[in-house]
């Protein structure tokens, strides 16, 4: 069983990217860059959906795909147009398709009434193009069900009807040691009619000189429904060469076939009877012969990608992490040591450093992926949005191919769902609305992908009405999150959105508003060291950009000291690093100091005081200020004793052994094997705000 | 060998020092003992978190169980160690003044811990194992972490 469920994993997974290239080439076809290349592969990505389903016994969605691979069949043969309305119509097919995928993994179920409608509804495109005359299916297939198969088999209803088949199916060694069961075979072609098997057991040898590996069975079957050759042949579609098979009408003398088959046939008798010492050379030339074909097959896949266990790879990068800080230990303790910098260990070090550095690239070059994964299952989404809320929505996406960590993508998907569907509930008008602003009816949403300056940029712009400022400030001044004479700017009006508690849908629809507001997207995103925000344009439409690391597995940050502990800084949340002079020091009411830079004054806040690791604060002028910024908070001063440097860490989690702590994004180890603490710097302000800690030294 | 032990209701036990008492642990929750290192202090954390040093690579917290059972601080000298043990999927380090000897001990000899009146003797201390004039108090590790709400609060 074990070896059973392991295939299947693997024929999901098959089916997952089958399922998204069905998807992009009905896209394809959508947007009319799609030739008879994309409908044959279209018609081929549903086909070996159906083909596994079939080995596995998934009937309902053999049923479903059959239907489905009907009508695209129509198409692939030039007599189904692939106008607008039909690709439609296919891409919600591809949904259900979907659904009934999850449904065989156990992870969903189909919604009947919905497969059912669709069901007839790919059957309706196809039912009304076929020159035939319908023919009543009832009765006509024993086994036509609610998918109703009729139409196809109604080719040849003016014909008389023709002789059944017989089907000689003679497995071969390496059939079986590929996996597959002759069992199936005869399953999969009773679906096709009533058949009739009668097995040729005459080439069993002696148990005693019994080789268990070969094979030794012949079937004959034959099969009264009228279907087309072409329907039996596909049930063997997946064996290729593994299994010998001879098909012919009853009474029909296959010329061509029949002396081969004797041949054949004396040639596995002699095998058969051969005597034992043989069996060894036999098993040989059959497994060389398979190996050929491994190798044929394998050929063309071979230089393109290999499947890697993920916990593989990770083991790989937690591994080289260690590299990194080991490597940064010896150095260390080669510079302690006071060698010469052109001593045969300093310049071999400097060597091992640059091979580190490359290893670490690679390495974390084969997690990177493209953000096609996420971004393939977006399209649906917004089908489904623009379908329940009425609004007519066409989704265009950019730079797919875009690389970024495994880690990052996973946490990808939920805040870009998010912001599609504000864009689409909240962005977008209803088509009426729309065509009254003179915009046309259908609107469009843009999600695209960008590397910036180390960064991944995702951004979601929509054409719609854009934020409503008077209404988003009325609102922030109802709930109390601004005071009524706040007076704020354009940008910071739209980014009111992100506070917690803000939701702007006047009616709360069952897609926005389900309880997860922006608020605990932005907090998401900036718990991995991202950044969110929105612009926007009365009218026009409005632009969510949401930037993340490359990877959650190294960061640049600032190495600071601050009361005898090293720590580090995030070098994305720094603006800037200065030395504060005395005059632009200030004290403010009676618990605050706050530092001029230029115009601006910014609240000062002492680092070891702000972690509780000193009950006094330093003299900002003896420290170093970092000129921080966050989302919520505007721009803060960090009074640091100290800058160590900026380098490369490697993140390490401080939940996996403790728990989370405030103000801590995460650990790193430092050159001397030591842990430092990362900073969480929008949690330091954001807990220094709301403490509201004693006065910072005040500077004389 | 071990495991057998302890299916047929025998013990075995690590034993170690803590301010004239005598403690143990199950040898089986051990993975390790190291030497004291100097710890990172971790910020907003209760006193008894000693903070995080590195494990080969992993960031191990350092409880000091001196303090966790509510007998003063502990100085961390040449001769103290750590003692890593598991807790659920976590491994974390007990700082202990000195590791005693391994002792065997039956299941069914343990007896229940006395009420002093004193929540942390009742919270920490499994019972109690009495080996030739010695009372060992067996410590309970599962409940030693600082709870979420708590270091929320600190």
């Amino acid at each position: 069983m074990d070896a059973m469920d392991a295939i299947k994993v693997t024929y999901f997974q098959e089916c997952d990217e089958l399922l998204a290239s069905l998807e992009e080439g009905l896209l394809a076809l959508q947007a009319g860059d799609g030739d008879s290349d994309t409908i044959n592969a279209v018609f081929r990505a549903v086909h070996s959906v159906k083909g596994g389903a079939g080995a596995f016994g998934f009937e309902e969605m053999v049923g479903f795909a059959h239907v489905f691979e009907t009508s695209l069949d129509e198409m692939r043969s030039g007599r189904l147009d692939p106008d607008a309305n039909v690709i439609k119509i296919m891409l919600r097919a591809s949904d259900v398709l979907a659904d009934h995928v999850l449904a065989a993994k156990g992870e969903g179920v189909v919604d009947a009434a919905r497969a059912q409608a669709m069901a007839e509804e790919l059957e309706s495109l196809t039912a009304p193009l076929s020159d035939e005359p319908t023919v009543a299916p009832e009765g006509s297939a024993p086994e036509a069900d609610a998918w109703g198969f009729a139409p196809l088999k109604f080719e040849f209803a003016e014909e008389p009807p023709p002789a059944p088949w017989l089907l000689t199916m003679r497995p071969t060694a390496a059939m079986y040691a590929k996996g597959h069961d002759a069992a199936l075979f005869l399953r999969e072609l009773s679906r096709l009619g009533e058949i009739k098997v009668s097995l040729d057991a005459s080439m069993l040898p002696e148990l005693s000189t019994l080789d268990p590996e070969a094979s030794h069975c012949v079937w004959t079957v034959e099969l009264a429904a009228d279907v087309a050759e072409q329907a039996i042949l596909d049930v063997f579609d997946f064996v290729g060469d593994d299994c010998v098979i001879d098909l012919r009408r009853v009474g029909v003398e296959s010329a061509s076939a029949l002396p081969d088959t004797d041949q054949a046939f004396a040639a596995l008798i002699a095998v058969a009877q051969a005597p034992l010492e043989d069996a060894p050379e036999i098993a040989a030339t059959s497994e060389s012969k398979t190996a050929q074909k491994g190798e044929v097959k394998a050929a063309p896949t071979a230089g393109a990608t290999i499947r890697v266990d993920l916990e593989r790879v990770d083991r790989l990068i937690d591994l080289v992490g260690e590299l990194v800080i080991n490597q940064a230990m010896i150095a260390q303790r080669v510079m302690e040591s006071e060698q010469p910098p052109s001593s045969t260990v300093s310049l071999g070090l400097d060597e091992l450093e640059q091979l580190t550095r490359q290893i670490q690239d690679s390495v974390m070059a084969i997690r990177a992926q493209p953000v096609k994964s996420v971004f393939q299952r977006m399209p649906r989404l917004v089908r489904e949005i623009a379908g329940s809320t009425g609004k007519q929505v066409r989704l265009v996406m950019e730079g797919e191919g875009t690389e970024v960590d495994k880690t990052v993508i996973e946490r990808l998907s939920d805040p870009i769902t998010h912001m599609l569907r504000n864009a689409i509930d909240h962005g977008v008008e209803t088509p009426a609305e729309r065509i009254a602003a003179g915009k046309p009816g259908e609107g469009v949403v843009r999600l695209a992908a960008l590397h910036r300056s180390g960064r991944i940029v995702i951004e979601v712009s929509d054409d719609g009405k854009g934020i409503n400022r008077p209404r988003v400030r009325e609102i922030a001044i109802k709930k109390g999150l601004i005071g009524a004479d706040a007076n704020l700017s354009d940008d910071e009006i739209d980014n009111l959105i992100f506070l917690p508690g803000f939701s702007t849908a006047a009616a709360v629809s069952n897609i926005s508003g389900r309880g997860v507001g922006m608020d605990v997207v932005k907090r998401s995103i900036q718990a991995l060291g991202g950044r969110i925000s929105i612009t926007s344009q009365p009218g026009k439409g409005s632009t969510f950009t949401l930037s993340l690391p490359l990877t959650l597995a190294v960061l640049d940050g600032m190495v600071i000291s601050a009361s005898g502990q090293t720590l580090v800084a995030p070098l994305t949340a720094i603006i800037e690093t200065l030395r504060p002079k005395p005059q632009d020091v200030r004290a403010l009411g009676p618990t605050g100091a706050v530092l001029a830079v230029r115009d601006m004054h910014v609240p000062l806040i002492d680092i070891g005081m702000a972690l509780g690791l000193r009950s006094t604060p330093i003299d900002p002028t003896t420290g170093v200020v970092l000129l921080v910024e966050s989302e919520g908070i505007s721009r803060a001063a960090l009074v640091v004793d100290e800058i160590q440097g900026q380098r490369q860490v490697v993140i390490k989690s401080l939940e996996a052994n403790f728990q989370r702590v405030v103000g801590i994004a995460a650990a790193t180890i430092l050159g001397d094997g030591r842990v430092a603490l990362i900073l969480d710097i929008e949690a330091v302000l954001e807990k220094r705000l709301n403490e509201r800690l004693p006065p910072l030294a005040r500077a004389s | 060998m071990s495991n057998d032990h302890t299916s047929d209701g025998q013990l075995e036990l690590i034993s170690f020092r803590i301010a004239d008492q005598e403690f143990c642990l199950d040898i089986m929750a051990v993975r390790e003992i190291r030497g004291w290192a100097p710890a990172t202090p971790l910020p907003h954390s209760p006193a008894y978190v000693r903070g995080v040093i590195n494990l080969r690579g992993a960031v191990l917290p350092i409880l000091d169980l001196k303090s966790r059972l509510g007998l003063g601080a502990c100085e961390p000298s040449a001769r103290s160690v750590i003692i890593v043990v598991h807790i659920g999927s976590r491994l974390v380090g007990l700082l202990v003044d000195a590791v005693s000897e391994i002792l065997a001990a039956d299941l069914a000899a343990v007896q229940p811990t006395p009420n002093v009146g004193c929540d942390t003797v009742g919270r920490f201390v499994r019972g109690i194992i009495a080996q030739e004039d010695r009372m060992i108090s067996w410590i309970a590790i599962d409940d030693i972490m600082p709870s979420e709400d708590l270091a929320e609060a600190a």
